[in-house]
């Protein structure tokens, strides 16, 4: 029998065809010979090169994406389980973990899909960066293959080697893959923020040129957005095996899973937009005329989509933590509180999808005055979305906290005491943020720039501070009663879908933006684009290509959980009357 | 904000809480329908100047969402809230009202078809994009001056010999009234005597999102290429303003921003370099 390793391999034949073919389909430059120089770009027949490239790219950063998410916290929940003893938690991070196999070949492959193609396609640029960035490339071959022995390792020697070497294993999995990301992001930040080079575009300094402008802000921002990512796969899957459970202890465990899964989502959720701030801020010091192309300019109405489903994010992590309290005995007394905590949600959502120049006929313009709404315009500037995004946060966590001390009462003499604190911070945090967030508006940029710092440093004292608080308030708690693992509704389960989708559905256009802001540069003011595809590709054309990406990314990924849930099934056995087991029964009696 | 509509809207809102509910028993939907129609209503008619169309229709998306959400929250309340719609088309006592109800939906959709249809044509909203991005150079007068550090020359002068910079700022504010006030109006409002002739209206520099967020060499490039230097990128731009490189000095100009920010109050955003 087939393992699911050797599956994943077969997987890449087909694909390797793929890429031959591919090739072969070449327009005529791209055979044609001899040549008096070699071709700028290549072209296919029937599709543009340049959105090919696109998806193969997309494809393979969402892969590698989840690839390198998912060891991170099944490290965590394996440490746990190691730490309390705990073979559920041990099980858990298996299960993660099983996810990994083929998607690592998936990522190799498309990787692989990538390269060729941008060889062939695009053969001057590539030409170019590998001139700055060679001496990058053994480094990143010699770890790519230590990825791979970690991570097969770590997944084949589950509970066959000893605990604290697996743990090593599984340390040394993550050390190694992000620093294959940090090598892979050093060379699509330069294509951003050019550095270390000369007037001419020659290479003067390679560090220079990898500690770009903006490579650790994006190293930054990937690592925590690859967790949301992968939490949010993962609790996908946990989805789609509690909705496909036979049996009571089943479900409990996959509930438990897509819990754990959407729970690592939110927790790295929390802090991106700030680290996604400090990448814009980098952006625009590097060149304002970047960052008005980004914030104020060609792709401004993006970031009101951005907008929108990060606002849908938030509402549907809420939404799925309101629903999973329904398996916890005692909840039902913080229902009233939900109507509230969606009220500053939607207020929240609302300000932050307002759009700075709106969308009005020659009529309504006329009747506001101009493009910009007298009241509305407030709205749609940073001091107001920051506000919003931090209130939203602060929202999100104390729907965490309700639901965290659903089930507990507290029996510490000072509990009165401790909720009044808690409250106090909390009070005295939203006024402070809404407080810098009208201030902002009687400042110079610069300064209204700097006031996201305290903003953000005062959310995450609240929520460090009640945390802590909260601990000491519910030791020796009382109990309401145990978690019903497995006792919720299954809307709870779409939305962890609505969750998966919505993230990458994000993944996708944030990275049609960061590639967009280049407009007609493949490297930002040094190569310029040439091709024929030298125009910035449409919201709507580019949401319909981001649209079809995620849709194929979720067609092999349901092939991934296809393929993982293959390893927990027993062995094939023939039916009883089958001509195998005749056959088989035969064999028998002949030996 | 028209007041008395908000108010309005508000009496009604507390005459069902407190009057209302003491004849009828509304359950979570028939609340989530009064509250929908509350917000729709104070969002059509409650703000002044109105909301385009589209920023209403984002809102009460995002408001429904939200309603639906806290509905299917609590799986008690939905399923009451499902009994209940069963109930009113199952129920021989609904029959009257289930027939009404079921005129209404297609009436009120051919309704708004028809007032849609007669509409008095207009052109297509549009999504205008304020800011277009700077090149990184331009060529001044025959002079190259790179955008991404350039700085007013005249900024300096602040610090250090405030009699050249007043003059300087005096010569902007000539420069402003015998150039740019007829669009832009006395008070940077945009209103000037030309303006109601221009869509889009010229920019408004009281306002807070306008130059107060720009460098100053994004205000130089604006002036001196004017439409004309407008980039390829996100067109249409609708601008009429002149390229006053034609007609102004590269000193002249960097007077006059010195003098939009002296009047309006505002800093010019700082080349800062946070790397």
């Amino acid at each position: 029998m087939l393992t699911i390793d050797r599956r994943s391999w077969l997987l890449r034949v087909p694909l390797g065809i793929l890429v031959l073919v591919l090739v072969a389909l070449c327009s005529e430059p791209a055979w044609a010979a001899p040549q008096e120089a070699d071709p700028e770009y290549r072209a296919l027949p029937f599709i543009s090169s340049r959105v090919l490239m696109w998806a193969v790219a997309e494809l393979h950063l969402m892969f590698a994406a989840f690839v390198l998410a998912v060891p991170i916290f099944a490290l965590v929940i394996e440490y746990i389980g190691y730490k309390t003893g705990d073979r559920r938690y041990d099980q858990l991070a298996y299960d993660f973990t099983k996810l990994l196999s083929v998607s690592f070949s998936f990522t190799a492959t498309l990787g692989a899909l990538l390269t060729f193609g941008l060889i062939v396609f695009y053969p001057a640029l590539t030409q170019y960066l590998v001139k700055i960035f060679s001496w990058t490339f053994l480094p990143y071959v010699l770890l790519f293959f230590l990825e791979a022995f970690f991570l097969y390792a770590y997944y084949y020697g589950w509970g066959k080697l000893p605990p604290r070497l697996h743990l090593f294993l599984g340390v040394m999995l993550n050390i190694v893959g992000t620093a294959i990301m940090f090598i892979a992001n050093a060379w699509l930040t330069f294509m951003n923020t050019p550095n270390g080079i000369d007037e001419m575009g020659n290479l003067t300094n390679l560090w220079e040129a990898i500690n770009n402008y903006i490579w650790m802000p994006i190293n930054i921002h990937r690592i925590i957005a690859n967790v949301a990512f992968g939490g949010a796969i993962g609790a996908a899957y946990g989805a789609f095996k509690f909705l496909g459970a036979k049996t009571l202890e089943a479900r409990a465990h996959y509930d438990w899973m897509g819990y754990i899964g959407i729970f690592v989502a939110i927790c790295a959720l929390l802090p991106l937009p700030f680290a996604g701030y400090w990448l814009g801020v980098e952006i625009y010091a590097y060149d304002q005329s970047l960052g008005i192309t980004l914030m104020g300019g060609t792709f401004s109405w993006l970031f009101i989509v951005q907008a929108v489903l990060i606002g849908n994010l938030f509402l549907a992590a809420n939404y799925y933590l309101w629903l999973s309290m329904a398996r916890i005995p005692g909840a039902e007394r913080f229902r009233g509180f939900i109507k509230y905590l969606l009220g500053i949600i939607t207020l929240c959502f609302i300000v932050w999808a307002t759009p700075h120049s709106l969308v009005a006929t020659v009529e309504e313009a006329r009747a506001m005055g101009g493009s910009h709404h007298p009241i509305l315009n407030v709205l749609g500037v940073m001091s107001a979305k920051n506000t919003a995004v931090n209130l939203l946060i602060l929202t999100t966590y104390v729907s965490f906290l309700l639901y965290r001390r659903a089930n507990k009462e507290a029996t510490v003499s000072w509990a009165k005491t401790g909720n009044w604190i808690q409250f106090g911070i909390f009070a005295a945090v939203v006024i402070y943020v809404v407080f810098l967030g009208v201030y902002g508006y009687f400042v110079d940029a610069q300064t209204r720039i700097g006031l996201s710092q305290p903003q953000v440093m005062s959310v995450l004292f609240a929520m460090v501070s009640v945390t802590v608080i909260d601990i000491f308030l519910f030791k020796n708690a009382k109990s309401r009663g145990e978690i019903v693992w497995g006792k919720i509704s299954a809307r709870s389960q779409y939305a962890l879908f609505f969750l998966a989708i919505t993230f990458t559905w994000l993944m996708g256009l944030m990275g049609y933006v960061r590639a967009g802001m280049r407009q007609h540069w493949h490297v930002y003011g040094v190569v310029r684009d040439t091709s024929v595809d030298a125009f910035t590709p449409t919201l709507g054309y580019a949401g319909g290509v981001v649209s079809a990406i995620v849709i194929v990314f979720f067609l092999l990924i349901a092939i991934v959980f296809f393929l993982a849930g293959l390893a927990g099934r027993k062995d094939w056995e023939p039916k009883s009357g089958s001509r195998w087991s005749k056959a088989e029964a035969s064999a028998t009696v002949d030996s | 904000m028209n007041l008395f509509v908000l108010l309005a809207i508000a009496a009604a809102m507390v005459l069902v809480q407190f009057v209302v509910t003491r004849w009828v028993k509304l359950n979570l939907l028939a609340w989530m329908g009064i509250w929908w129609v509350a917000l729709w209503a104070a969002f059509s008619y409650g703000i002044n100047p109105p909301l385009p169309n589209s920023i209403i229709v984002l809102f009460m998306a995002i408001i429904t969402i939200a309603l639906v959400a806290y509905l299917s929250a609590d799986n008690e309340e939905l399923k009451q809230a499902q009994e209940s719609i069963v109930r009113f088309m199952v129920t021989r006592q609904y029959r009257v009202a289930l027939l009404i109800v079921m005129f209404l939906i297609p009436a009120a959709v051919a309704a708004w078809t028809f007032a849609s249809m007669n509409e008095a044509p207009q052109p297509p909203s549009s999504g205008r994009t304020i800011h277009p991005p700077p090149p990184s150079s331009i060529t001044f007068q025959g002079t190259s001056i790179n955008l991404t550090t350039a700085n007013n020359p005249i900024r300096e002068l602040q610090h250090t010999d405030e009699a050249a910079f007043a003059e300087h700022v005096a010569n902007g504010r000539r420069i402003y009234f015998e150039n740019c006030f007829y669009c832009h109006g006395d008070n940077m409002e945009g209103a000037g005597m030309f303006a109601h002739g221009y869509d889009p209206l010229p920019a408004n520099f009281n306002d807070a999102t306008t130059i107060a967020m720009l460098q100053e060499s994004y205000l130089f490039w604006r002036i001196a290429k004017g439409a004309p230097g407008l980039p390829s990128e996100s067109t249409p731009w609708s601008s009429a303003m002149p390229a006053w490189e034609d007609f102004l000095t590269e000193e002249e100009i960097w007077e006059v921003i010195i003098f939009l920010y002296e009047f309006t109050g505002f800093e010019p955003r700082a080349q800062g370099m946070p790397h």
